[in-house]
């Protein structure tokens, strides 16, 4: 990146960007203030904020188009949020090609799953504040892409995950939903923690968060620092967007209402660790280290979630893992740099469309068969259930890439990418990965789609007639699909060069890979179909409803890949055991001691009493331990500083 | 034995301290010679003008840079600040002390003496007016507590400690309900507070023994030159810091918090929080930047392990905790660790950024208490989580305040807690102190658990068959409430007014 990232001021209607953030963020303020008077019309409220989100964003996304090349940005100060000493953080919006794309994603299917969830919550009393949530979730989203410096985008990332934890919590009744809520926050956290600190980092090498400021400084710093500052926001990604190590969380989250699972779970937040890697690709691309660190990530994540995939009998779950799964593929393509970061947004887009698709359909099975969730008790739902079936087969077909529709063009080229890496065992070994990945894609989404719609009917006894959903929520489903089949060409011919821009000159004449790009184009159509043809050829005829024995693989991928038990053991009980000591510390430890002797003196007397010698003998003596040791490390420094 | 000079005394620059004794000391005329029912309006408008008085005195004095009484007080630009900030946050205090129409009569005992349990007292919980010698005892606390901040040698420092403590001790027992949880807290406040006072008295004399004086610059200029034995510095040094750490609640001096925040009456509760940790912080700002900023390489890492220290134990045991009082009281001692964070930075954004998050965190902080107040049951305040399950569903209004200022203790952007960390957090990078800002982002990620866990029992949980009634606030807590609330948000949406007001305070007169 030689030449110097700098964004053009905001022209005409592009000086009114922050309306976008302002209408969605207003309606969850009026949702929530209003309480139960907004309880008839709330929903219509939520819908309608984010439509016109939607629509200001086509707006400004033409007149951004309309803008020169070189010139394609506008950068919106809004005020001056903290000037401190060397420290200056604009409170600023940046709309550029980018952040454009993300925008309509963002709102345009954020409209679509808006409209289907006013059917889906129907029955839920707590609809109201549901689209409150929902609403507050799309103005932090669209702060995290439209934020022109990296605190602005942190202030979207935590309010994101503070949306996330609300909605997935929000079954509150169910203990599952609450344990998946905590797990989701927790993980969150580490990654937070990290981009936290990557931000500070940032601060004292540039003294800068701004974008341009620090992408222009990147190039200046010791390859160390840039390979930790790396490192921290890939931390921050990967919690973010259910990457290795920090995947155990997303498949958890699905017992969030399904629309949370659809937007949030899926086409967007999840997303947002790629968003963070392609915003910051002046860093990532500053540094081959790290870019092969970012590779491995996604590498190892697209084989883990497509395994555990296979093995899962939760339709929510297995669409979970394969989100996983898909987001693997966009960080290998962020990973691999130069013309594969603008293929990853591609996939991003593409995946946000088919995935949001398929979830809004998972949604509408369970809505016709009683909340049911178990594919081993679907089956022979395609009569029933015509238009579910044939959008969900839009999207079955579009993850496991199928030409002409959207999958095979945003997946096919990230393949052929790895392929293309200048170091030879690495080419082989992520394109293999990825290959790999697109055969078990192909294995496990077969199945699942199999199970569900077709074969002999393995119903619960109360289900007589499963019946398809109305209307308010078929239509998000069938506008959904159209973009399955269609967005994939449209897209994989336009973005590229619209994202130049920000993202630098995609490659015209790809470098030679390992294998030919019509070669790898017929390989991983040659593996689809042998993933698909194998799980047809097993489940055509249905499976048993019980769970069967199984060998050890299928075994550990039904354990997630004891990824859980990996998770509790080096985060959960270390954190359990030092909070329970120093609980113990505090009330047993020091008072227990006094309160023993305190008891063995006073007998029976009352335990108001007995605490009240108890307590302040032990904090005297605690305090007087601290001053010991206070004032014994300085005359230690002391004695040491004069030896 | 020659003539007693008195030195020079800058009243003009005392005003806002001479202002608040001498109504404190009206205030106890006023016990004695009003009428018992005109006591509480008298002495409420009393204490508020008093304050006001004072602050426009220190708003007249912003450009005073002196040292008077014999170098004995210091009015400078961050004495000056914080005197305001005590004030500002010592106002809304007041307000919450003034309440009376939550609980019949006030938050406050009618007569301290009643024996617990007899039939007097069955009776004064009844609703008898509440004890109106409260407002004196809180005016002498904010006059020391002014005092404070602005010493300029140790011994007068010890003085206005003792000035401001004392009434706080005594506020500390004056609970109208659970009097017996309340007694026990002061007595302990009491016990473990001279307990500290008795080391930093201890300090001063080895610092006297190496320094040959007790004013700050005299110390100053002995530490960078010293011709005394280094170890009465440290040892002085660090007897006087542990006095200091022991009221700013810095583990493992904070033993003392949680018990006392739990017992003393709420509106006292909330004043100590806001008003005493800014005193203790500006004390402490004083001692480290004047005097012994010339040891500043041997400290830093002994008070950073302090500061980690507290940053985790306020965390960790915020996570377990089931009252409310004490949650508050553990977030409180975690917040004490941030400040420490700044204040350990040595620099001037140090300086600016430690009081720009005393006066964010004694905002949210009385709004914090003013709503738990509200939320009752027969036997008083319910401070139990549980009782606090689903209460979004019944006071959406309630919930939703006491959401933002949990937001904003949990550092979320958009909020005073957010500007007021990442300021503190800053300031330490500059200073060089990465290490503490690595431990501070991640117990402030920790923390941010049990707060968000609140803001779901509150919204998400089913209401349990007991949930508390809220009470409709009164004029004056609805006001601590609003202020508390609109500085906040305000401060975290556009803190740059207060950050220059910070950064114009400029530095210590030394």
């Amino acid at each position: 990146m030689e030449q110097t990232v700098e964004f053009a001021p905001p022209t005409g209607v592009l000086s009114s960007i922050w309306l976008l953030v302002a209408i969605p963020l207003a309606s969850a303020a009026v949702l929530l203030l209003l309480g139960r008077r907004a309880d008839k019309w709330g929903h219509w409220l939520g819908v309608l904020s984010v439509a016109a989100s939607f629509v200001l964003g086509l707006v400004f996304f033409a007149s951004l188009a309309g803008l020169d090349a070189d010139r394609r940005s506008a950068e919106l100060s809004l005020w001056d949020f903290i000037v401190v000493g060397g420290l200056n953080v604009d409170f600023g919006l940046l709309f550029d090609p980018l952040s454009g794309v993300f925008v309509l994603l963002i709102t345009g299917v954020g409209s679509l799953i808006h409209l289907y969830a006013v059917g889906y919550m129907e029955h839920d009393p707590g609809r109201r504040k549901f689209f409150a949530y929902f609403n507050l979730f799309v103005a932090a989203m669209l702060l995290l892409v439209l934020g022109n410096n990296y605190v602005m985008l942190y202030f979207g990332w935590e309010g994101v995950g503070l949306a996330s934890y609300l909605l997935i919590s929000f079954w509150y009744t169910r203990p599952s939903a609450a344990t998946a809520g905590k797990k989701a926050f927790l993980m969150n956290r580490v990654g937070d923690a990290g981009l936290a600190i990557g931000i500070f980092l940032m601060f004292t090498e540039l003294g800068s968060t701004q974008y341009d400021d620090v992408f222009n400084g990147a190039s200046t710093l010791a390859a160390g620092t840039v390979l930790i500052m790396g490192i921290l926001l890939l931390l921050g990604a990967c919690g973010k967007s259910g990457q290795f190590p920090l995947q155990a969380w997303l498949p958890d989250a699905m017992e969030g209402p399904t629309p949370v699972s659809a937007l949030i779970h899926a086409a967007t937040m999840v997303t947002a660790g790629v968003y963070l890697i392609a915003r910051s690709n002046p860093i990532f691309s500053a540094n081959t280290t790290l870019q092969l660190i970012v590779v491995s990530v996604g590498a190892l994540t697209l084989l883990i979630g497509c395994v555990i995939g296979a093995a899962k009998d939760d339709i929510k779950r297995v669409l979970a893992w394969s989100t996983v799964s898909q987001i693997g593929y966009m960080f290998l393509g962020v990973g691999l740099g130069g013309g594969a970061y603008a293929l990853a947004i591609v996939h991003l887009l593409a995946h946000g469309f088919f995935k949001a698709n398929m979830f809004l359909g998972a949604g509408s099975v369970m809505h016709g068969m009683h909340d049911q969730v178990d594919i081993r008790r679907f089956g022979g739902l395609s009569k029933h259930m015509k238009i579910t079936w044939i959008t969900f087969g839009t999207g079955w077909l579009a993850i496991i890439g199928i030409p002409p529709l959207s999958g095979y063009f945003s997946k096919e080229p990230i393949i052929a990418s790895a392929f293309e890496r200048e170091v030879v065992w690495e080419a082989w070994v992520f394109g293999l990965a990825a290959l790999l990945g697109a055969g078990l894609t192909a294995f496990y989404m077969t199945r699942l789609f199999w199970l569900t719609f077709h074969g002999p009917a393995r119903w619960t006894d109360d289900i007589k007639h499963p019946h398809e959903s109305p209307p308010i929520m078929t239509i998000p489903l069938i506008l959904l699909a159209i973009g399955s089949v269609g967005a994939g060409y449209l897209m994989s011919t336009s973005v590229p060069e619209w994202l130049t821009p920000v993202l630098g000159e995609s490659h015209g004449e790809a470098a030679h890979g390992v294998l030919g790009h019509t070669t790898v184009t017929i390989l991983s159509l040659v593996v689809t179909v042998l993933g698909a043809g194998l799980a047809w050829a097993l489940f055509r005829n249905g499976t048993a409803t019980e769970p069967q024995p199984a060998g050890a693989l299928v075994t550990a991928a039904r354990r997630n890949l004891y990824t859980d038990a990996f998770n509790e053991a080096v985060f959960e009980r270390p954190g359990i055991y030092l909070t329970r000591a120093l609980v113990f510390l505090d009330n047993r430890g020091i008072d227990g001691v006094v309160n023993g002797l305190a008891a063995g003196i006073g007998g029976g007397s009352a335990r108001l009493r007995r605490l009240q010698t108890g307590f302040v003998r032990s904090y005297a003596l605690s305090m007087l331990t601290g001053a010991m040791l206070v004032v014994g490390a300085f005359i230690a420094i002391q004695l040491g500083w004069l030896a | 034995m020659g003539e007693l000079q008195l030195p020079p005394i800058d009243y003009g620059a005392l005003a806002p301290m001479l202002i608040l004794f001498g109504a404190a000391c009206l205030g106890v005329l006023v016990e004695v010679i009003a009428p018992r029912r005109a006591r509480h309006p008298v002495q409420l408008t009393l204490s508020l003008l008093a304050v006001v008085a004072a602050l426009t005195a220190v708003v007249l004095q912003r450009d005073t840079r002196i040292t008077t009484i014999g170098g004995a007080v210091a009015i400078d630009g961050p004495a000056l600040f914080l005197q305001g900030a005590i004030l500002v946050l010592g106002a809304v205090s007041l307000l919450l002390i003034g309440e009376r129409s939550i609980e019949q009569g006030g938050a406050f005992v009618s007569q301290a003496a009643i024996t617990v349990g007899s039939e007097k007292d069955m009776r004064q919980a009844g609703g008898e007016p509440g004890a109106t010698e409260v407002y004196p005892l809180t005016l002498f606390a904010l006059g020391g507590m002014m005092l404070f901040v602005s010493a300029n040698d140790l011994l007068t420092m010890f003085v206005a400690l003792e000035v401001f403590s004392l009434p706080l001790y005594l506020l500390c027992a004056l609970a109208r309900r659970r009097r017996l949880l309340s007694q026990e807290a002061a007595l302990k406040y009491f016990l473990l507070g001279s307990y500290a006072s008795a080391f930093f008295l201890f300090g001063v004399a080895f610092i006297y023994g190496f320094a040959g004086g007790i004013r700050l610059e005299v110390v100053r200029d002995a530490v960078a030159n010293p011709q005394n034995s280094q170890v009465l510095l440290y040892a002085g040094f660090g007897l006087i810091a542990i006095g200091l750490l022991f009221k700013a609640a810095l583990a493992p001096f904070h033993v003392w918090t949680p018990d006392v925040y739990q017992g003393a009456p709420t509106p006292v509760t909330a004043f100590m929080a806001a008003c005493t940790k800014v005193a203790a912080f500006g004390a402490l700002l004083r001692i480290l930047y004047v005097a012994f900023a010339g040891v500043q390489w041997d400290f830093q890492p002994v008070l950073g392990v302090v500061a980690v220290l507290t940053m985790f134990v306020g965390a960790v045991l915020a996570v377990t905790q089931t009252d409310l009082k004490r949650l508050l009281a553990y977030s409180s001692i975690a917040n004490a660790g941030y400040l420490m964070v700044g204040v350990l930075a040595m620099n001037e954004e140090g300086l600016s950024s430690t009081l720009f998050y005393l006066v964010a965190y004694g905002f949210s902080v009385l709004a914090a208490f003013a709503i738990l107040s509200l939320v009752r049951d027969a036997e008083g305040e319910a401070t139990h989580l549980s009782r606090w399950a689903g209460i979004g569903r019944k006071s959406p209004l309630l919930a939703g305040t006491f959401t933002l200022v949990l937001l904003a203790f949990a550092g979320i952007p958009l909020t005073s807690g957010f500007m007021s960390k990442f300021a503190v957090f800053g300031a330490a990078i500059e200073g060089g102190q990465t290490w503490l800002v690595i431990f501070g982002v991640i117990s402030s990620m920790l923390i941010a658990f049990p707060y968000l866990r609140m803001v779901v029992l509150m919204w998400l949980s089913e209401p349990g068959e007991s949930t508390p009634s809220v009470s409709i606030p009164g004029f004056l807590t609805a006001t601590a409430l609003g202020l508390g609330v609109i500085a906040t948000v305000a401060l975290g949406v556009i803190p740059a007014p207060l950050l220059d007001l910070t950064q114009d305070a400029g530095q210590f007169v030394r």
